[in-house]
């Protein structure tokens, strides 16, 4: 019996040994490999599918065509690069607009103040707002005919917009919603920061007569380099892949006449509205290889500069 | 003030020389700061609240109030609009597919992403880090298409399982981000001493470090909930009749020619309502996660 039990212990000892040896892999493996399954597996069947012509049913024969999807996508002057240049106004406008807002409120909100937590709270309302909604709550207030928008304009005699039905002010009218939406994000980063600051540079430049401004252009923002890029990459990234809100607001293909249809909306409809599986994974593709570029070029900089 | 402090004659010896009054809560020789300050706040928060006011104000309103200028502000409140988007519409299975949905993507997650998280911050793991944080930079439709493929032929479409797993592809990513830097900042000793006493490595993560993490899971867990209730796309493509969330439902209301304000924006403030409450009782963990990484450079 002794000996049996001593067996058990053994293996037992022996298991956790083993496991305590190979933690490291044991803890990431899982993880790594349902990322592994749920993304390797299928950027790779997108870059396959963008070589066939699959389209239609998902069951549907397809053949494989080599490089005639790309060449397609790249010739395409009516949807394809229209949407790569929406992509850029909708982000670059997007992106700076809420930089230099959330700039500007991180550093009103800085220096503590009584009252301090209610804006803390307000400002993170519009931050945690599901998407859609936010689509569809300011698609009532830019209602041409019914919308509080033209309203508020009418109070000060400016005539009524067409907002998001106006085929030139739709993608404006969706920047601003962005902005509305994604400006506190811009806060929180920069007010974490900011608050990380040591006061001393600051003091120094104020006993040296340095005036606000200069303060905040020679002083604050150097320091705060590598917060500012950082809000810059992560808000860039989710501007580009931005979908819902257009989505929620336009509906398929970004409006009639395709006014707000950058290129997440375009592979979108390609893929479940059109069912044009090839030409969708050759959009995506080259959607990706864009974003992963521009990831690279700012965090090289970043390396370059250090 | 700086007059006061140059002129004032100091006996000699008697005081070191008092310094320029100085400190954080008066950065500003402008005396007109405070006031713009606070103007400039007041409409900031203004600007940023008004348009969740106007929503909840509108799903208090008949269409026929929506629709009459001279009723912006002046209305009799009804509820009409919440019992026919509740009774009619039957938003009660879509409020709990959403909740389904959320909970079991952030628990599988948290299951799956914080001992890899672990294992990443503890042997610096920074190549396989990257591959799990790739998974934030991919643009959700380049998955979606072969998701869709793969399990459109698996006759899974439709089903909780894959709206979970889809979910877990945003909620793991963030998970591992997330507790990536909250192991960085948590000082090894504790569980050195642990193994010192005894303790196996695997011991120790379990009984001293996981404790210890409390913060930061929940930081993780909120946020991905969050993430996951205001998940639009990959619910509209893999969801089905009996799985639908509350983002696909709500949108589903406008694909009829005319809308019914009201009861959109009614289920509008029933999606976005519970996530603000829960984030404004977890304040803390919401901001000191959206936040994560900021300083680090």
């Amino acid at each position: 019996m002794a000996v049996m039990v001593d067996t058990k212990v053994t293996a037992w000892k022996a298991y956790s040994t083993w496991a305590n040896r190979h933690r490291k892999w044991l803890f990431a493996a899982p993880a790594m490999i349902f990322v592994g399954l749920l993304i390797a597996v299928p950027l790779a069947w997108t870059v396959y599918l963008s070589l066939t012509d699959a389209q239609g049913s998902v069951r549907a024969e397809s053949k494989f065509v080599g490089v005639a999807n790309y060449l397609k996508v790249f010739g395409d002057t009516e949807r394809f690069w229209p949407a790569v240049l929406r992509t850029f106004t909708f982000t670059g406008g997007a992106v700076a607009a809420e930089m230099v807002l959330g700039m500007g409120i991180a550093l009103l909100l800085w220096r503590p103040f009584k009252g301090e937590k209610w804006v803390r709270v307000a400002i993170l309302m519009p931050l945690v707002a599901t998407p859609v909604a936010v689509g569809m709550m300011w698609r009532l207030i830019f209602d041409p005919n019914i919308g509080f928008a033209n309203q508020f304009l009418s109070w000060f005699g400016i005539p009524p917009q067409p907002w998001l039905s106006g085929q030139t002010t739709a993608l404006p009218t969706l920047i601003f919603v962005d902005v509305w939406q994604w400006t506190p994000m811009i806060v929180l980063i920069l007010l974490a920061g900011l608050t990380s600051l040591s006061e001393e540079p600051d003091e120094a430049a104020r006993i040296d007569g340095a005036s606000s401004w200069q303060r905040f252009r020679f002083v604050t923002l150097p320091l705060l380099r590598s917060t500012v890029i950082v809000a810059i990459v992560l808000r860039g990234i989710d501007a580009l892949k931005t979908f819902d809100i257009l989505y929620a607001t336009k509906g398929k293909g970004g409006g009639s006449f395709h006014e707000v249809e950058t290129l997440n909306v375009y592979a979108f409809g390609l893929s479940f509205d059109y069912n044009d599986y090839g030409i969708a994974s050759t959009v995506l593709i080259l959607f990706f290889l864009l974003i992963i570029a521009i990831m690279w070029m700012v965090t090289y900089r970043r390396k370059a500069e250090r | 003030m700086t007059d006061t402090v140059t002129t004032r004659s100091v006996p000699e010896g008697a005081l070191p020389e008092p310094t320029l009054p100085r400190g954080p809560r008066r950065p500003h020789k402008l005396r007109a700061y405070p006031v713009f300050r606070v103007v400039v706040l007041t409409l900031t928060v203004l600007l940023f609240i008004a348009p969740l006011v106007w929503m909840v104000i509108a799903s208090l309103k008949t269409n026929v109030d929506i629709y009459d200028p001279d009723k912006t502000f002046f209305f009799t409140p009804t509820l009409q609009n919440y019992a026919n988007v509740l009774g009619r519409n039957n938003y009660f299975v879509f409020i709990f597919n959403s909740f389904w949905v959320a909970l079991w993507s952030t628990v599988f997650s948290l299951i799956l992403g914080v001992p890899a998280a672990y294992a990443m911050s503890r042997f610096t793991m920074h190549r396989s880090a990257m591959v799990v944080l790739m998974a934030r930079i991919i643009p959700g439709v380049s998955l979606l298409v072969p998701w869709y493929f793969i399990f459109a032929n698996l006759r899974l479409v439709g089903g909780f399982g894959v709206l979970i797993l889809s979910h877990m592809f945003v909620a793991l990513p963030l998970i591992v981000y997330l507790m990536m830097s909250f192991f960085d900042s948590l000082p090894t000793e504790l569980e050195d001493a642990a193994q010192v006493d005894g303790l196996t490595p695997i011991g120790a993560f379990l009984r001293i470090t996981l404790p210890l993490s409390v913060p930061g899971l929940a930081t993780a867990g909120i946020l991905s909930f969050i993430f996951s209730w205001n998940n639009f796309m990959f619910a509209l493509v893999l969801s089905g009749a009996n799985t639908k969330t509350l983002p696909v439902a709500i949108f589903n209301f406008v694909s009829y020619a005319s809308i019914d304000w009201g009861s959109l924006m009614s289920a509008a403030v029933i999606v976005t309502v519970p996530i603000m409450v829960i984030a404004l009782f977890t304040q803390k963990y919401v901001v000191s996660g959206l936040t994560a990484g900021a300083t680090k450079g």
